[in-house]
């Protein structure tokens, strides 16, 4: 049925870029790669011979380690830049550092960057596929995947996934994660809302989209309801008053997440604050699928990296 | 009577000469260095001959707003490439900002820059002096010596004057001299970190904005100065259709505010920005086309002034740097003339007297230069253009050199293929 489908060659770096049937093909393909990830001996050598380069330009554990293993358990070799420990420190311009990593006939680099734009800049610059792990503000496209199976895992499948009531809260204006999510969900048809202190909203934002003052408007009734992390510098900016206000207010608590679907689920793409923008006890609850969410990422960059490198999946 | 060293005859050409309300087939007869005659059939045997049949004769363009980088950025841009750029363009004038390492904020600068300018003697090049002590808005800039040495205008381009006292401070102490103020109108701490304009697409983009508000607000307290301080000020490149409508109803009330707008914010819109690219980044940024729309109204009632280029050259690799690390603006001296041509004078949207207009003796007039115009006695700078000629931008084979452009790759149509210097032909295609 899909083998017409395919996005072997691919660059991965917004969602935008991808179709229904393409995100499909993803996802299923990452359903039955969890099944290998359970096997006690997991290494798999499908893209053996190939070499993956993680250039981290930004921190990051959990999207780094996630790609690196991911790589790995597919065969790759891989390798895992820091920019805070690399010749970037030492003045040298994206331009070079990405023909440098070329040249040494990488197969494939995986960016996470602070500056929007720079994995599309790499996709324009370097042969090698690009997969984006975040860019700015702008996309993480892994993270939009990873979610979205999660979804599917405990929800509905993809199929029944339109009008589905999913709440995204917290500071959408700086998340590239609420971008991504939006932009994924919206091709399934979910009905999204959000809720976030107006100074953490893009004053511009998508009609298709619902905007709720309240967090308690915004999760009543929902099917999943998405927290999205709290950077700390936000109060220094003046967006917000105190952590005390938001966590009252905007953070997601038992209390507020009992006006939801009892069966709601809860997910954040971490780190989390716990006490902050979500609740230590629903952070743990029987709602919570935050930790399946790290196993799906695992799943779903494996699926990234052998459909864009092998094209193939009937390799398991 | 001077003796006669040299005379230049442009034949043929449709003569268009706003300050003198001439549309009409003539010669042009240039002896040594100014316009000696403008006569439907010049019977001379000159020392050189351009044949114009076909082709449009107008005064040299005069752009009030671009960066030659010098002193101290030359690997932007210097004297000589940016007048080779001009000159290709069609401009005989241009006057360079101060934003320059160090800025030009003393006597002593403004002469060397002028004798610089003199030095390199293509076109005309003048010098404007920066209103505070380094562009920091903190102290004012020694004003009447650079007045006296010769600055044509004075500005902190790049900065807003955050504190309106200063610019208060400013406006009163230049009553006497009667030299324009160029105010760049951002309020600053609206577009902190901001790289494009505020709307969906920087909200998609994931990229800060850079709010049309910010620009409203920035124009609308210096209105409200000029109108305290009984001085003039003049707005550059303005983008946003509030800050149009603004400067409007100020000079309405007989306020003397004046502005300037440039071809891409008349012609670009923020739907263009891709992040992966920084071509179109430029301070205040490409908006929308409800203020294109706006900008060429205000253009063409006189809201807005005179045209400029904001021509900004940078090295490529101040370029080629993720969106929101990357240098604002780009060239425009090689493109502005066609553009303009291009987009709203072959489109019927702006007759072609009155760009010209906006492109010599408006500047000319409203900044008190020569030149401007093909007056009998006047300097002789003079562009020639042919306007069907077709063309596509290519940004590699710009005199500039920064070799970037969002017009890149744009078809054009109309193109000069001569520029005429205190009477010499300093650009021919």
């Amino acid at each position: 049925m899909q083998s017409n489908v395919s996005i072997a060659g691919r660059d991965v770096i917004q969602i935008a870029d991808f179709d229904a049937e393409q995100i499909r093909l993803i996802l299923n393909t990452a359903v039955e790669l969890k099944s290998v990830l359970k096997r006690s001996i997991k290494k798999l050598p499908s893209l053996r011979g190939k070499a993956i380069v993680n250039l981290f330009f930004e921190p990051s554990t959990r999207t780094r380690s996630s790609f690196e293993l991911a790589g790995k358990y597919l065969g790759a070799d891989v390798i895992s830049i820091n920019a805070a420990t690399s010749s970037v420190v030492k003045g040298e311009s994206v331009r070079d550092t990405l023909l440098t990593i070329e040249s040494m006939a990488v197969d494939a680099m995986i960016i996470r960057h602070k500056s929007e734009g720079v994995p599309q800049f790499a996709a324009n610059t370097v042969k090698p596929i690009v997969i984006n792990a975040g860019d700015g503000c702008h996309a993480h496209p892994s993270q939009a995947l990873l979610d979205l199976l999660t979804i599917s895992q405990f929800k509905a499948p993809l199929d029944d996934i339109k009008g589905l009531k999913v709440v995204i809260l917290g500071d959408i204006l700086h998340s590239r994660v609420a971008r991504s999510d939006i932009t994924i969900l919206k091709m399934f048809g979910a009905d999204i809302h959000l809720a976030a202190p107006p100074t953490l909203l893009p004053r511009f934002v998508d009609p298709s989209v619902t905007i709720h003052a309240t967090v308690e408007d915004a999760v009543k009734d929902a099917d999943v309801v998405i927290v999205l992390r709290l950077q700390l510098e936000r109060m220094q900016a003046g967006l917000i008053p105190s952590e005390d206000e938001y966590s009252r207010y905007f953070g997601l608590d038992a209390r507020k997440l009992k006006l939801a679907k009892p069966d709601a689920l809860v997910m954040h793409p971490g780190p989390q604050n716990n006490g902050l923008e979500i609740a230590f006890d629903v952070n743990y609850s029987e709602q919570s699928a935050i930790r399946a969410q790290v196993n799906n990422g695992l799943a779903v960059r494996m699926a990234l990296l052998l459909l864009t490198l092998s094209g193939e999946r009937e390799v398991l | 009577m001077a003796k006669i060293t040299h005379s230049l005859l442009i034949k043929g050409g449709r003569v268009i000469d706003p300050a003198n309300g001439i549309d009409a087939t003539s010669d042009v007869l240039i002896v040594d260095d100014h316009i000696a005659a403008v006569h439907p059939s010049v019977e001379i045997e000159a020392h050189e001959t351009i044949d114009a049949t076909g082709k449009i004769v107008v005064p040299g363009l005069i752009d009030m707003h671009v960066h030659l980088r010098e002193p101290g950025q030359e690997y932007k841009e210097d004297f000589e490439s940016g007048s080779r750029a001009a000159a290709a363009g069609g401009f005989t004038t241009v006057a360079t900002m101060p934003n320059t390492k160090p800025v030009v904020d003393n006597p002593y600068l403004v002469e060397a820059m002028i004798d610089r300018a003199a030095e390199v003697g293509l076109i005309n090049i003048k010098i404007i002096g920066a209103l505070t002590k380094g562009q920091r808005g903190e102290q004012l800039a020694d004003l009447a010596q650079m007045d006296e040495v010769g600055a044509v205008a004075f500005s902190d381009d790049g900065h807003f004057v955050d504190s309106a006292k200063m610019f208060l401070n400013a406006l009163d102490y230049l009553k006497p001299l009667d030299r324009l103020v160029i105010c760049h109108e951002e309020e600053t701490t609206l577009v902190k970190g901001g790289s494009m304009n505020e709307s969906l697409n920087s909200a998609r983009l994931g990229l800060k904005g850079r709010p049309s508000i910010a620009e409203d607000i920035a124009i609308a307290r210096d209105c409200l100065l000029a109108d305290y301080a009984c001085a003039r000020v003049h707005f550059a490149h303005v983008s946003s259709a509030r800050a149009v409508d603004i400067i409007r109803s100020t000079k309405e009330r007989g306020v003397r505010v004046s502005a300037e707008c440039t071809p891409q914010h008349l012609t670009l819109t923020d739907d263009l920005v891709d992040p992966a690219s920084a071509a179109t980044k430029i301070n205040p940024p490409l908006r929308t086309k409800a203020d294109c729309e706006a900008l060429l109204a205000g253009l063409i009632d006189g809201t807005i002034d005179c045209l400029v280029t904001d021509h900004s050259p940078h090295a490529m690799y101040e370029k080629e740097l993720p969106y929101n690390q990357a240098q604002s603006g780009f060239p425009g001296l090689e493109t502005a003339l066609a553009v303009m041509l291009t987009e709203f004078v072959w489109t019927g949207r702006l007759p072609l007297d009155k760009l010209i207009e906006k492109m010599t003796i408006a500047p000319a007039n409203l900044f008190g230069l020569d030149g401007g115009t093909l007056s009998v006695g006047a300097r002789a700078d003079v562009a020639i253009f042919d306007p069907s000629l077709e063309w596509t931008v290519d940004a590699k084979e710009f005199f500039s050199k920064a070799k970037f452009s969002p017009f890149d790759g744009k078809k054009l149509k109309g193109r000069v293929t001569h520029t005429v210097c205190n009477g010499k032909v300093v650009f021919k295609i």
